[in-house]
């Protein structure tokens, strides 16, 4: 019950924000930062919940770490966005998906790591934020 | 830079569409040294965005971690055959690239 009464509170607001949150602005503090923590505060981060409906497919192991096929959804009604960050690469910040207009929150692509990590996947709801994480062993630094 | 370095295919699948999108972009991280020892400068794509009939769909902010040839799927819930998809790309040098094309049976 609180979580509807939390979601129609959301969908009003959905309505009110003003429709420019489109502009173009690439989050340089967020991408350039060197250590976990840092990227997720400059994404104005503050508490993450840990969620088995955020899901992270990826394989367990990867012979190349130049290229790791990741496959990332969130079930959460109304998400937002989606971030990728791999706790242990030079730059954990790998990317952020921000959806509209009934695009799914689902996401294929191709990402680099420097070593055995996890990938993190943090959803957006509103101003909630859920997390997964799936740890991936690398053989071979891809991040060169 | 020409159009046909993003490849795409946009296909109805049941209730949704299916978007897959390849693109030609070296990625380079900023942290690799070519043949001459020298770093090769950072050149990565910072921004994709994507349209479905003009209407915005997605927005993604990358940072170097993706993949050299960017690849990349999302779905549409709200796009029928015969609507348009359009991907347009921005790397960090300022070049971009666009490409477009309307949705097909699966």
């Amino acid at each position: 019950m609180q979580r509807r009464n939390f979601l129609l509170g959301f969908l009003s607001l959905l309505v009110l924000a003003p429709l420019q949150a489109w502009a173009a602005m690439w989050n340089k503090a967020a991408f350039e930062a060197v250590k976990l923590n840092d990227a997720t505060q400059s994404l104005q981060i503050d508490r993450e919940i840990n969620s088995q409906d955020i899901q992270v497919t990826a394989p367990d192991m990867a012979e190349n770490g130049a290229i790791v096929q990741v496959e990332i959804r969130s079930n959460i009604p109304n998400t937002e966005s989606l971030m990728i960050l791999v706790e242990k690469n030079p730059t954990p910040l790998i990317a952020h998906y921000k959806f509209s207009n009934g695009a799914e929150p689902f996401i294929v692509t191709r990402i680099k790591m420097a070593e055995t990590s996890d990938i993190k996947v943090v959803a957006k709801v509103g101003s909630q934020y859920f997390t997964n994480s799936k740890n991936v062993v690398v053989l071979e630094n891809g991040c060169g | 830079m020409a159009a046909d370095n993003i490849k795409m295919r946009a296909q109805l699948k049941g209730d949704y569409v299916e978007v897959k999108v390849l693109m030609s972009h070296p990625m380079d991280t900023g942290r690799k040294k070519g043949d001459d020892g020298e770093l090769i400068p950072a050149h990565f794509v910072q921004l994709v965005t994507a349209t479905l009939n003009g209407l915005p769909v997605l927005e993604a902010q990358w940072g170097t971690g993706v993949s050299k040839n960017p690849y990349l799927t999302f779905r549409l819930r709200n796009a029928k055959l015969g609507d348009m998809v359009a991907v347009t790309w921005h790397d960090n040098f300022g070049a971009s690239a666009t490409q477009d094309i309307i949705v097909t049976q699966a």
